[in-house]
């Protein structure tokens, strides 16, 4: 069976495995660890390895959703996680600025790493502090370019939509495929 | 929807930058963190038209004695001889008695303004609120200022404060003093904070716990060290360099018949 990956990346707490929760098709395998330092106080778990979803294409092709650990002390997972990917996501809290500098420079690495396309999520748009999406482009420092799309990960539809348009970036990107050659 | 945060997450070029290019229209009131201080600016389309700080009001006669272009006394003459506090009144006075003209009451807010902004340059911490289509009160005059010259020179104001942390970027190292016998220490004057410093400097203190220990800020502690290196009084003991990230082996081309597999299926979960 043939398999592609997609990475869902983000700061810590920006709903990287809810976004993944809401769409695979088998149960969120992820390795949560209770909280030690400082970052407790925002929630009582968080990924330290990866989370893992699945979504079957067809009899032959398998979608695979990785989502990276959000805290800086295990961003060297995120070069192993990274291999291979097609695309990834961005997920950004729009609530809270104070992860807007961590969410570029994640960014940042991320396309240090090879020209993949990607999208940026701008999660929790049902708070109502949220930045909208555009203002969230802007303060991110992003080119015009770049698709910043509100998001609510914990529902369904929302990250379908996402991730319908980072595999209309990919589409885009992607190379003609050679028509086969004519027997004479 | 209010735009919330701290200066220390988005800082005030940032969401002046944001302000300019989605030419927003109301009114951002910044708390600062380190001291004292509250602002609240006006902004029109993208450019900014009013500002006051502290709670104050801005009348016209305060901008103008701000910006020295009236003596206090002749401000409280012309209030006192105003029958309504309008900005617009005042201004109708001064230009009557010859104070002032038209053109310099202009500029003279115009000064203020960018005073008033360049000033919020130096707060690096405190809570900000953008409140959408807010507008000045109706009595204060407005004069619309240009967003784009006052990015670019708080851009310069902040780019000192980058210098300085280029020339520092760690603090959890520490100090040693320079071992440079060619130093002239006659020659050196220290200031309070620096001998301060320099009293706590040993192996086992890093220039973080010594902020802390001397209750710093980071902007300082940068600022007093590197007035120390520079006298070459200390050095910073290194820190090993940050590995370079290893390339990542690109995914393997997939056609286009895959992706609209892919996206044919997730159209339909």
């Amino acid at each position: 069976m043939q398999t592609v990956k997609m990475v869902v990346t983000g700061p810590f707490n920006s709903g990287k495995t809810s976004f993944i929760g809401s769409v695979s098709e088998i149960p969120v395998v992820h390795t949560e660890r209770k909280i030690t330092d400082s970052t407790r106080s925002v929630k009582e778990q968080t990924t330290v390895a990866m989370d893992f979803g699945r979504i079957t294409i067809d009899n032959d092709l398998a979608l695979y959703l990785f989502g990276t650990p959000g805290q800086k002390r295990f961003d060297f997972m995120w070069e192993i996680l990274s291999e291979g990917m097609l695309g990834f996501v961005v997920l950004v809290d729009s609530a809270r600025p104070e992860t807007f500098r961590e969410a570029r420079r994640i960014l940042d690495t991320f396309r240090g790493y090879s020209p993949t396309p990607f999208v940026i999520a701008a999660n929790k748009q049902d708070d109502e502090d949220a930045w909208p999406a555009e203002d969230l482009k802007i303060a991110l420092g992003l080119d015009q370019d770049v698709r910043v799309l509100p998001c609510i990960a914990t529902q369904k539809e929302s990250v379908k939509n996402i991730l319908l348009e980072l595999l209309y970036v990919i589409l885009e990107n992607a190379p003609e495929e050679k028509s086969p050659a004519r027997k004479n | 929807m209010a735009l919330k945060g701290n200066l220390r997450d988005v800082g005030l070029n940032q969401l002046l930058n944001l302000i300019y290019l989605a030419h927003k229209t109301g009114a951002l009131t910044v708390q600062n963190e380190d001291a004292a201080g509250k602002a609240r600016l006006y902004f029109k389309e993208g450019r900014l038209i009013h500002a006051a700080v502290d709670g104050q009001d801005a009348r016209l006669t305060d901008v103008m004695v701000k910006v020295g272009k009236l003596t206090p006394d002749q401000a409280k003459a012309v209030r006192s001889r105003s029958r309504v506090d309008t900005d617009k009144e005042l201004g109708l006075l001064m230009i009557q008695n010859g104070m002032l003209n038209q053109k310099d009451i202009v500029q003279g807010v115009k000064n203020y303004l960018l005073e008033t902004v360049y000033q919020l340059f130096t707060w690096r911490a405190g809570q900000f609120r953008f409140e959408p289509n807010e507008l000045p009160p109706e009595e204060r005059i407005t004069v619309a200022v240009n967003l784009d010259h006052l990015i670019i020179e708080g851009s310069r104001r902040v780019q000192e404060w980058e210098q300085l942390r280029d020339e520092l970027p760690d603090l959890d190292v520490p100090l040693r003093f320079a071992d440079r016998p060619d130093t002239n220490l006659r020659s050196i004057n220290l200031s309070v904070e620096q001998w301060k410093v320099i009293s706590f400097i040993n192996a086992r203190n890093t220039i973080r716990q010594i902020a802390n220990f001397l209750k710093v800020d980071e902007f300082q502690i940068r600022r007093i060290v590197y007035g120390l290196q520079s006298a070459g009084l200390v050095d910073v003991l290194a820190t090993s360099p940050a590995r370079p990230p290893t390339p990542i082996v690109p995914a393997q081309p997939v056609g286009r018949g895959v992706l609209l597999r892919v996206i044919d299926r997730l159209r339909h979960i």
